[in-house]
Order: structure tokens, then C-alpha cells, then sequence
């Protein structure tokens, strides 16, 4: 099991931060072409983030590059020229079932050409379309490569025409929507990032809403909010206590040849002894334990 | 001959005289025999304040050939230094030793007077401007001797430095040359710096812009050390004097690095009920302090003391109980000063007390963690603070050296690069500190354990920090930056190093 709690951009035409991105702590970095690089240097970000790729340490964090909309003139050329230098993963902006198709088969052709495992490079379509929204299930079902969903709540109020707001009511059924398609087909929903860097407060609760929902993991557009987004995803002392208690007692039935038992007067079956190895695991990642 | 961290040393340096070479840090401690001062003592009703600076050098008799000295308490809004040789040059006086604890780029006048040979010789503990570039440029005619805080204490009460007049910016100074830091326009707080110069010198000279009746309250350097009082103007531009504020960083790679120094000083153990701590003003520096200020909180640790130069978010912890103590030797802006002159458990100290390796235990000594910064540190984790990568002096030990020997722990953070240069290297440019005192290297992409701290590194051994040897962080420096050529030295030693026990750790030479 690799963490997936944070997702942190980083703008793919700035060699500074670039040659930082593996050390900020975040378990994915999105090395970005679209939004944060100008029209006039699409080419040389695209050549930066292909050499970082290919000559810098990214330590323990996932290497994600958000390549342009398939549907602009740089779309597949990123997907052509970032694939050959194997990133963990594409991240594909307004993403339909026709793109992740489009780009699964050009990644095809790419890893058989440089010997790269097969659909070994990951997709992350990014929900940020009414469409892509109502869609979800069957765009995640296009790839096989699929291993998680970032919803994009600005572009997504937009295309609905409505006011984003920082409680995020408006954004309730598009976080419930992609964390069901998500978790029905057993792949990763990465909330929306949270852009009020001052209002830390603010934060912590959009982030607690969102893993309320099912949202696994969150972006982050500053590594300042790294820190927070792990705090919050990460198991709290109790779930990490109880689930000790479930195995603990577990070892001790299947001792005693006993299939179910009970802890605290409750029931302990199969989906309980799961979601505790589970817990269990990701505390050991985050070093809780 | 090559002396204790393999620096080739002359026995003899033109200007300095016979040379004894660094040693070990601690293999010249034991007893010592302090110097003897002159003192002119006065009659009854007898005046201090005189009209001039000018006058004061006159009465006091200063001739070609001798030392007077300063503090940096007004830093880089010192206007006395500047005034005092201004005096000097126009009596003709020459050859004068500058003994400074720190120089400016504020004292940048003081070029013209190296060039005329007004003065000759200068020792500081830190150098920074146009002065420095002087230096290093084999401007002046005998060799720089740069010294830390405590050494130059040291120096001094030894005879070592023998200063014939130091001349003391005085915030606040009575009519019979009872001073402090506190009050008027250019306060600073302590002036735990100039306590030694005040002690030792020949003459003393207090200078100040705010001439109280006598008697002045508080008083921290008294009447029984000063001979004259001068009124001028202006003493300093409080602006260059003190910050308003001291700021934690906000660059996430500082943060990250000050994340991992916190969490390596509670996997050492030390932080527990009566921890004392001490970091610089920078903003990594800082923000160490702001992890442990968390850390402390939330396992409800109160801690001995805090103690350096200090700043204001220093003085924050001390408000909410997290130290009983603060000791201070410097004030870093308003908030430690207001903090200074108000609660009696906020204590100043001499130079001497905070450093001296000499005297009979200075509070370095009492330091359990002190967080420290690096221009350079090699892979025997020797440490220069004094010149930059092109050679040039742009600093120097103030209390580094004093403080990594005295603490139980000493780490440093700093970037693994800077500019395009790795940080970590084969052999520093100039050895500050050396290595055996060392414990402890934190950058971003790793941390180093002084192979000598055997027990930290069990220590560390159970966490996930990402523990590294410093010859693993000088390759991935590398790897990032390609190794940059050497600079080029002349022959010509331009200064020496003087580590706290007054042995010779390394020379300066002129850059090409």
C-alpha cells in the first residue's frame, strides 16, 4: 500500500521548485504543464519537466504530470514526450472516456517501445466538467491504468455556472459522486484543492468534510498544506487503538479456535478486521506507529 | 606545521608574531592567569563629562600604534566607530589597532582609513562589507584576527588584546559613567559586549545621545570602569540598530529542514523539564524554535533557559512559560529589548559569561541544544562561517564556535545548496568551527550524525528520519550542482582564525 493523502502541484516552468518538489513531503507530486505555465512556454516546461523527470530525485513522492487538454494542440504531445521518461503517473484535465482511452493506447505504444512494464504508467483523470462528473464511473472503467480521480471544483462551478464557495455546499454532490465511483471501482478520490492559504482554520474543516464524504486524499497547491492534510487523513490515536484491540483479539480467538468474537459486547467480522489492518498499515506509513 | 583539523599553519606570521597552533577543543582549558589593568582613579568632584570626542582622545592620551576598541550593539546603525576615526585621522594619529567585536558595511569609512595607514590592524569576532572585501583583498597591513564572542573575551581578560582605550556607545549614560542599553534613542538592550572592554581597557570612554542626571537606573556598565563621558548627537540610526520584527521563513524547504532538526532534538532525548536551547535570528534558525515551541506545548515541557542574542519570538516562549530564564547577551529587536528592561528573569550577560572557555564556566556550557547555520561544512563536519564561496571574508564565529564546543548538542541546518554551490564539501574554504564539536548536519535531503556520536545516532536509529552519511549528502549536493572549481588564493595571510582558546585554527589569504 502506497499513501495517497496529499497530491501537491508544483508548476512545471520553474527549475527551482522542480529541483525541490521530492523533498516537501507530499506522497504525489503533480508536475504541471496546463494552468500554471503561459501559452508561449508550453514547449519548455514540457522539456524542463521531462528532464527533472529524467535526472532529479523525487525520494519517497509519486511523480504525476497534468499534461494539457488532449482537446489543445499540446495535449498529446505532452503524453508522447513526458511518457518516455516513465512518470508514476498522467494526469488528464477534463478528462472523458474518449481521452483516457486516447491516452491509454498512445501509452501502450510508448512502454512497449522503451521496454517500460505494460500499464505501468498510471492514469488520474481530473473531474472538472458537468460531464466528467455524471461520467465519472465510466471514465474511470475506460483504463485499466486508472488509480484515482482528482475533482476539480473551480473549472467544475464554472462549467455549472454556480459561485464556488469556500464552505463548499455547492460542491457536496460532485465530492459524493466521485467518492462513490471511486470507491465502487476501488481506486483513489483526491478532493479539490482548498486556495485560502491564510485561513488554516477554514482548511481544516474542508478537509474533514471532504474524508466525511469518502474523498481519500486532498491537492495541495502550497507545500504548507502538506502538513495539515496528512494530520487529517492520518488515523487518530483511537482508530489506531481500536483497531489494535480488534487484532490483538483476533490473534487471541483464532488461538482459542474460536472464528467469530466479539470486542466491547460488539460483533467483529470480516469488514471490521479489514478496516483495521488497513488502519493499522496506514499508521505504520505515516509513522504514527 | 599542521595543526588539530590538518590546516597548514606558519609558526611565525609577519604582524602577528609567533604562532600556537589549534590543538583541540578542549585540550587547552585548565588554569590561566588573567592580566592586570591600569586604572586612573579619580578625586572628588572630579569631571567626566568632557565637550568632544576629539577631547576625550586627547585626555586620554591615545598614540600611533595602539588598540581601541568598540562594540557592535548598534550593528549596522553604529555611527561611533565612524566618528571616533574620523577624530583620529584629523590628530594625525596612525597606525591604530581597530579591536571591534563586529564591523558593518555601515563602517565602510573605515577602507579609507586602512588605505591611509591610520589604522593597521583589526580584530573582530564578525565582518561583513566593504571592509571585509578590504581585508581580503590584502588591504590592510598586519593580519585580521578574527575571534568569537567568548575568545575575544577571553583574549582580552588574558592580555591577549590589550585595548589602551575602548571607546563605549552608551544608550543611556549618567554624568559620572554609569550606563545602559535600555533607555534613549538608540537602545539596544544588552551590551553584554562591551562588559570585557570596559573591564580591561586602559581607558574608557563612554559615548552616548542621552545624558541623564546621575544617577542613571538600570545600570549595567557602571561608573567604576569609566574614565570620560562624551555627549554627541547621535549615537546610531535605530533603524540599523534593531528589526521591528524577527520573522520565521515561510520557504518550505527552511521549514522542512527546521521540521527535521526539532524532531532530532527530541529523538536525542533532551528535550525534557529544565531544557535550555539557544538559535540564531535567521529564519530556519527561527523556525526551529517554532517546532520545539509546539513540541513543548503540547507534552507540557518548561524548559531552563533560553539564551544568545534573542529575539523576540525567544521572548514569546519565555512569556507562556516555556523557559524560566532568558539570558542575554544581545538584543535582536524591540520586543527583546522592551522584554529586557522589564522582567527581571529576562538576565543579561558579558560576553565573558556566555562564552569565555577561560573563566570558571561560561553558559555555553550549560547549553543543552544549540541550532547553528554553515556558509561551508565538510565531511569531518568542520564548519566555515567566515568566507564566502568566492574566498572573501563575510562574517566570522560570533558565538558559533563558542557555542557548538559548550552544548551538549549542535546541529546545523542549512540547505544541501545555495546559489548553484553544494554546501557540503571535502574541506571547507576556512575552518570556523571544528568538526569535533559538530554533532549533528540537517538539510533537506538527509541528515548527518557526527560519526563520533555514537550513542545520538542509536538514538536516531528509531525514527524515520532519513539518516545519511555527511559523505552520501556532499554526493547528492553534487549531483545537483557538479563539483565547482577551487578559488584561488595568493600567498599573502591577509588574517588568522583564532579559535575561543586563542590557538590558531586556520589562516585567511588574499584573494587573487
Amino acid at each position: 500500500m502506497k499513501l495517497r493523502r496529499s497530491m501537491l502541484f508544483m508548476p512545471g516552468n520553474n527549475p527551482g521548485m522542480l529541483q525541490n518538489a521530492g523533498i516537501l513531503g507530499a506522497d504525489s507530486v503533480i508536475l504541471d504543464l496546463e494552468d500554471a505555465v503561459a501559452l508561449t512556454e508550453k514547449d519548455s516546461a514540457r522539456i524542463l519537466v521531462r528532464n527533472a523527470i529524467k535526472t532529479l530525485r523525487f525520494y519517497n513522492s509519486e511523480i504525476v504530470v497534468r499534461v494539457n487538454p488532449l482537446s489543445t494542440e499540446f495535449g498529446y504531445e505532452d503524453v508522447k514526450e513526458i511518457a518516455q521518461v516513465k512518470p508514476d503517473a498522467i494526469m488528464v484535465p477534463k478528462a472523458t472516456e474518449e481521452d483516457i482511452e486516447g491516452v491509454d493506447k498512445i501509452l501502450c505504444e510508448i512502454e512497449e517501445k522503451m521496454g517500460f512494464e505494460k500499464g505501468s504508467i498510471k492514469l488520474f483523470p481530473l473531474i472538472e466538467t458537468a460531464y466528467g462528473l455524471e461520467n465519472v464511473y465510466t471514465i474511470i472503467e475506460a483504463s485499466k491504468r486508472v488509480t484515482g480521480v482528482l475533482l476539480g471544483a473551480e473549472d467544475l462551478t464554472n462549467d455549472l455556472g454556480i459561485k464556488r464557495t469556500k464552505k463548499g455546499k455547492e460542491i457536496f454532490y460532485a465530492r459524493s459522486k466521485v467518492a462513490t465511483s471511486c470507491r465502487a471501482l476501488g481506486v483513489d478520490a483526491i478532493d479539490t484543492p482548498f486556495t485560502d492559504l491564510d485561513d488554516r482554520e477554514a482548511f481544516i474543516k474542508d478537509i474533514k468534510k471532504a474524508k466525511s464524504i469518502g474523498m481519500t486524499g486532498k491537492a495541495a497547491i502550497n507545500p504548507r498544506q502538506i502538513d495539515t492534510i496528512h494530520d487529517v487523513f492520518a488515523p487518530s490515536e483511537e482508530e489506531i487503538e481500536y483497531a489494535q484491540r480488534v487484532l490483538e483479539k483476533m490473534e487471541e480467538a483464532k488461538r482459542d479456535g474460536l472464528g467469530v468474537f466479539s470486542l466491547d459486547g460488539k460483533m467483529v467480522d470480516a469488514p471490521i478486521i479489514n478496516r483495521a489492518k488497513t488502519t493499522i498499515e496506514k499508521a505504520k506509513l505515516a509513522g504514527l506507529i | 606545521m599542521k595543526n588539530a583539523v590538518g590546516r597548514e599553519i606558519p609558526d611565525n606570521i609577519e604582524g602577528i608574531g609567533k604562532v600556537k597552533p589549534y590543538e583541540g577543543a578542549f585540550k587547552n582549558i585548565g588554569a590561566i592567569e588573567k592580566t592586570k589593568v591600569k586604572v586612573s582613579s579619580k578625586l572628588p568632584n572630579e569631571d567626566k563629562v568632557l565637550s568632544s570626542i576629539r577631547e576625550s582622545i586627547i585626555k586620554c592620551g591615545l598614540k600611533d600604534g595602539q588598540t581601541i576598541s568598540f562594540h557592535h550593539h548598534l550593528r549596522n546603525g553604529d555611527h561611533v566607530l565612524n566618528m571616533v576615526l574620523k577624530e583620529i585621522d584629523e590628530l594625525g594619529i596612525k597606525d591604530i589597532t581597530v579591536a571591534a567585536s563586529s564591523i558593518f558595511p555601515v563602517h565602510q569609512p573605515l577602507v579609507e582609513y586602512i588605505k591611509k595607514g591610520v589604522v593597521t590592524g583589526i580584530y573582530a569576532n564578525y565582518i561583513s562589507g566593504p571592509v571585509a572585501e578590504a581585508i581580503s583583498l590584502g588591504l590592510l597591513k598586519k593580519p585580521v584576527v578574527m575571534q568569537s564572542h567568548g575568545g575575544r573575551a577571553r583574549a582580552i581578560e588574558e592580555g591577549d588584546l590589550h585595548i589602551d582605550v575602548a571607546f563605549i556607545a552608551a544608550p543611556t549614560c549618567d554624568t559620572y559613567g554609569n550606563i545602559n542599553g535600555v533607555d534613549g534613542r538608540a537602545a539596544c538592550g544588552s551590551l553584554g559586549y562591551a562588559i570585557p572592554d570596559a573591564m580591561y581597557a586602559d581607558k574608557v570612554v563612554a559615548i552616548t545621545d542621552n545624558l541623564v542626571d546621575y544617577p542613571a537606573c538600570p545600570i549595567e556598565i557602571s561608573q567604576e570602569y569609566v574614565d570620560y563621558v562624551v555627549k554627541v548627537d547621535s549615537i546610531g540610526d535605530p533603524n540599523g540598530i534593531v528589526s521591528g520584527t524577527t520573522k520565521i521563513t515561510k520557504d518550505p524547504v527552511g521549514l522542512k529542514i527546521a521540521k527535521m532538526a526539532a524532531q532530532v532534538i527530541k529523538a536525542s532525548g533532551l528535550l525534557k523539564d529544565g531544557f535550555s536551547f539557544q538559535t540564531g535570528a535567521g529564519g530556519t534558525s527561527l523556525a526551529v524554535a517554532a517546532y520545539l515551541r509546539d513540541m513543548m506545548k503540547k507534552e507540557n515541557i518548561k524548559g531552563s533557559f533560553a539564551s544568545g542574542g534573542v529575539t523576540g519570538y525567544i521572548v514569546e516562549m519565555f512569556e507562556e512559560g516555556l523557559f524560566d530564564s532568558i539570558f542575554d547577551v544581545q538584543c535582536f529587536d524591540l520586543k527583546a529589548i522592551e522584554s529586557y528592561r522589564n522582567d527581571k528573569r529576562h538576565q543579561g550577560m558579558s560576553a565573558s559569561m556566555y562564552g569565555n572557555p577561560h573563566n570558571k564556566g561560561c553558559v555555553v556550557n550549560n547549553l543543552d541544544v544549540m541550532i547553528l547555520g554553515a556558509t561551508e561544512i565538510d565531511t569531518d563536519f568542520n564548519v566555515n562561517v567566515t568566507t564566502g564561496s568566492n574566498g572573501i571574508i563575510m562574517g566570522g564565529s560570533g558565538g558559533h564556535n563558542d557555542t557548538a564546543a559548550g552544548s551538549k548538542l549542535s546541529i546545523v541546518v542549512t540547505q544541501l545548496t545555495k546559489g548553484r554551490l553544494p554546501i557540503v564539501v571535502d574541506k571547507v574554504t576556512t575552518v570556523t568551527t571544528p568538526g569535533e564539536t559538530i554533532d549533528v548536519l540537517v538539510t533537506e535531503r538527509g541528515i548527518a550524525v557526527n560519526p563520533n556520536r555514537k550513542d545520538l545516532i542509536e538514538k536516531l536509529k528509531g525514527t524515520n528520519l532519513p539518516i545519511v552519511t555527511i559523505d552520501e549528502l556532499k554526493k547528492t549536493a553534487e549531483e545537483l550542482t557538479g563539483v565547482p572549481e577551487k578559488v584561488e588564493f595568493d600567498d599573502k595571510i591577509v588574517g588568522v582564525v583564532e579559535y575561543r582558546d586563542g590557538t590558531i585554527i586556520d589562516v585567511l589569504k588574499k584573494v587573487k
